[in-house]
């Protein structure tokens, strides 16, 4: 082929790359831009701190929403943590290759792609009839069950990375396979894990359709966990969904504030753990 | 001092394939004994099978006797045996969440001793039968993957030697090195020889007339050879050892 | 570093001079003998070459296994070859110092004249041996060089025992036996003090890799 013609072509599928990525991220920056336009306005001590005023009145918060997300998702880490990398630490140290465990993984990968209202629903049938209320317990469980193939796959991988030559190392020296796991492979392993949860948690901090089943929301502060209970993502959607000015404010306030605690989120877990090859 | 080391009759099989045919060999103690061979004759799996590592493999199986201090090795519960029988791996491979001190004591702190003191002696001791001491003195806290290849190959020696093994195995233990560095750990193991019996696979046949005081030829799965290396090397019985080490194999 | 070939080199250096000591005795007991012209102990020297050629043996043994075992390169591998040259030039010079110790067996009668020249030239080429193996164990180019000059002195030794002998042999014929097997053990000893100088030329040859004859 001429090289003229090469050399044109080369520049024109470069040309046809580039604008492709910028149109790609135009949904993105624009959807910042947009909450950070509209809610920054609205942000101001008072939305972390004060409860939710009715509708018209001016001066109100969601400071029972915010304290809610953060209830939930603990509730949901402490459940979903320790299960997703006990389980990961099973799948990969004692019986990678048995029928059993590449059940486990398929079933756990088809646990990743599950819409988060179907676990909200089973939830609500399984927990919340049961129990007879809206809890925050059974939204923090529901949170977990979305948390914990996350976490399963992420350890997993940061498992496998661990050089087998590592494991040998410990073999070799006469350490039993449950000391080599826990103290050379997983500490190895450590921040690869650590970020896999982080990145699991600002999943599940975004979640509103489970909890509409579960936790069902709160106009006040919730005085236990048995008891429905605010959070972020559905007081933004009621707000949202209401007729109010003030409201819709209050909305944009509080999609900034979930924004930024997802960005915040994976930003530390990408750059504060960064792991280096093994 | 002299750990005595027996094999007999030993099958191993990877899968359906048999990696080993049958070994017989006495492993003379306080001496280094080289095995040789060309790629997949049997050497890495025959070694791993003296401290039991072949088993950690999915699919494998083994028969036959190995006797080590006159007990036979499958009598004894393997992590036991690994404290008796060390190895060396063929790319260093220091615990990376540990420090250079850690690393050394690794073997010892983590099967249940704490004495502060007797850790830092051991550690100092290794550290020194691996020629590492004077290197790595003022920087123990660093991490272990701080140091270049020949050093780190260096710390896993003085982190096996620390166990205090019967025996100790090397596979390659020079073969991801630079030159000098492989000439160091040439005379380690010269050095070492007085008060451990080791065994060293290379695949470098110079490396084992260098530093070897007996030599065992390997060739799929069969032992052919096996006698003092200034003879194995001049005047070699078996034909087919004479054709694997002037080269012309194959 | 290469502790292995350090000491296997210092062991060819002792064998060396083992074997260079070997040699020194059977000229010293050779000369003796003819001396004496007791036959017994010449019998007793032609049988003594023995350990000579078993030192040779070990001495060649040790370069084949060090060469396998360590593949020397550079000065190193020049050292191991030639001190396998430097054997079979010293195991020459037992086999000449005892056709001395043959030759004693066909003399008849008494010595024809005081030997003088003779003894002078043993004396000489045996410190030309020691000499060498002195400059091989110590790389000492200055020895090796003045091995040549040492040779001509034998060279011209040994002309004036031919000529003195040639004299003797023309006034009296009846000696002309013995004057012939005089001139011979001269030969033997120039011979014995040539292959001295090879050792000298081995020892230039570790140092340079280059060949130069001292033997002119």
């Amino acid at each position: 082929m001429n090289g003229y013609l090469r050399k044109y072509r080369n520049w024109m599928m470069l040309g046809l790359f580039i604008a492709a990525t910028i149109i790609a991220l135009i949904p993105l920056f624009g959807v910042l831009g947009y909450v950070v336009k509209n809610g920054l306005s609205a942000l101001n001590l008072g939305f972390f701190i004060n409860l939710p005023k009715a509708m018209g009145l001016p001066g109100g918060g969601m400071a029972n929403a915010i304290l809610g997300t953060l209830i939930m998702v603990l509730i949901a880490s402490l459940i979903g943590i320790p299960i997703g990398i006990l389980a990961a630490i099973y799948l990969t140290e004692y019986d990678r290759h048995s029928w059993l465990s590449t059940a486990v993984r398929f079933a756990t990968d088809v646990l990743t792609g599950i819409p988060s209202i179907i676990v909200g629903i089973v939830i609500y049938t399984a927990v919340v009839l049961k129990m007879g209320n809206f809890s925050a317990l059974a939204g923090g469980l529901a949170l977990a069950i979305i948390m914990i193939p996350l976490i399963i796959r992420s350890t997993e991988e940061m498992l496998k990375l661990v050089s087998h030559s590592i494991r040998e190392a410990g073999y070799a020296l006469g350490i039993s396979q449950g000391k080599t796991i826990l103290r050379i492979v997983l500490p190895t392993a450590a921040k690869g894990i650590i970020t896999g949860a982080m990145l699991a948690v600002a999943r599940i901090a975004g979640e509103t359709a489970p909890l509409l089943f579960t936790a069902l929301g709160n106009q006040y502060w919730a005085r236990s966990l048995n008891e429905p209970i605010a959070s972020l993502p559905v007081q933004i959607f009621q707000y949202a969904t209401s007729p109010y000015k003030e409201w819709h404010q209050q909305a944009w306030a509080g999609s900034l504030v979930l924004i930024l605690i997802v960005i915040i989120l994976n930003l530390v877990a990408r750059f504060a753990f960064r792991s280096r090859s093994i | 001092m002299g750990h005595t080391l027996s094999v007999r009759q030993l099958e191993a099989w990877y899968g359906t394939n048999q990696t080993l045919k049958g070994i017989n060999m006495e492993v003379s103690s306080n001496h280094v004994t080289a095995i040789i061979g060309p790629s997949g004759c049997g050497k890495s799996t025959f070694v791993r099978c003296i401290n039991r590592m072949h088993e950690t493999l999915p699919g494998t199986k083994v028969k036959g006797e190995i006797i080590l201090d006159g007990e036979s090795i499958y009598d004894q519960d393997p992590v036991v045996l690994r404290k008796m029988v060390g190895m060396v791996f063929q790319k260093p491979n220091p615990f990376p969440s540990m420090s250079i001190y850690e690393n050394v004591v690794a073997g010892v702190r983590l099967n249940g001793m704490r004495n502060k003191q007797n850790l830092q002696d051991i550690a100092e001791k290794s550290l020194r039968m691996a020629a590492l001491w004077d290197e790595v003195k003022d920087r123990l806290n660093y991490s272990g993957m701080s140091l270049s290849g020949g050093q780190q190959q260096r710390l896993c020696i003085a982190r096996a030697l620390a166990v205090e093994p019967a025996v100790l195995l090397m596979d390659e233990p020079a073969s991801a090195l630079d030159p000098i560095a492989t000439t160091h750990i040439e005379e380690l193991i010269r050095q070492l020889k007085e008060n451990y019996t080791i065994l060293i696979v290379t695949h470098n046949m110079q490396q084992a007339a260098r530093i070897a005081d007996s030599t065992a030829f390997f060739l799929t799965g069969e032992l052919v050879e096996h006698g003092p290396t200034s003879e194995i090397f001049t005047n070699p019985k078996d034909k087919r050892t004479e054709d694997y080490i002037t080269g012309r194999f194959g | 570093m290469r502790q292995s070939l350090n000491e296997g080199q210092l062991i060819l250096i002792q064998l060396l001079k083992d074997m260079g000591g070997e040699v020194e005795r059977i000229l010293q007991g050779c000369m003796q003998t003819l001396q004496s012209l007791d036959r017994t102990q010449a019998e007793f020297w032609i049988a003594e070459d023995q350990k000579v050629n078993d030192l040779e043996r070990q001495i060649d043994d040790e370069c084949v296994r060090l060469i396998a075992t360590q593949q020397p390169v550079a000065k190193d591998l020049r050292k191991i070859i030639s001190a396998m040259r430097i054997s079979t030039d010293l195991e020459r010079m037992g086999d000449l110092a005892i056709d001395i110790a043959k030759i004693v067996l066909r003399i008849e009668g008494p010595l024809l004249k005081q030997l003088i020249d003779i003894p002078l030239m043993a004396d000489k080429a045996l410190g030309m041996m020691k000499q060498g193996l002195e400059a091989y164990s110590g790389e000492d180019m200055v020895l090796a060089h003045d091995l040549a000059v040492q040779d001509d002195e034998v060279d011209k030794l040994y002309n004036r025992v031919v000529r003195d002998l040639l004299v003797i042999m023309t006034k009296n014929p009846d000696v002309l036996d013995q004057g012939m097997y005089l001139a011979f053990v001269g030969r033997y000893l120039e011979r014995f003090a040539d292959h001295a100088t090879n050792i000298g030329e081995n020892v230039i040859y570790i140092a340079t890799a280059g060949r130069q004859d001292l033997n002119i």
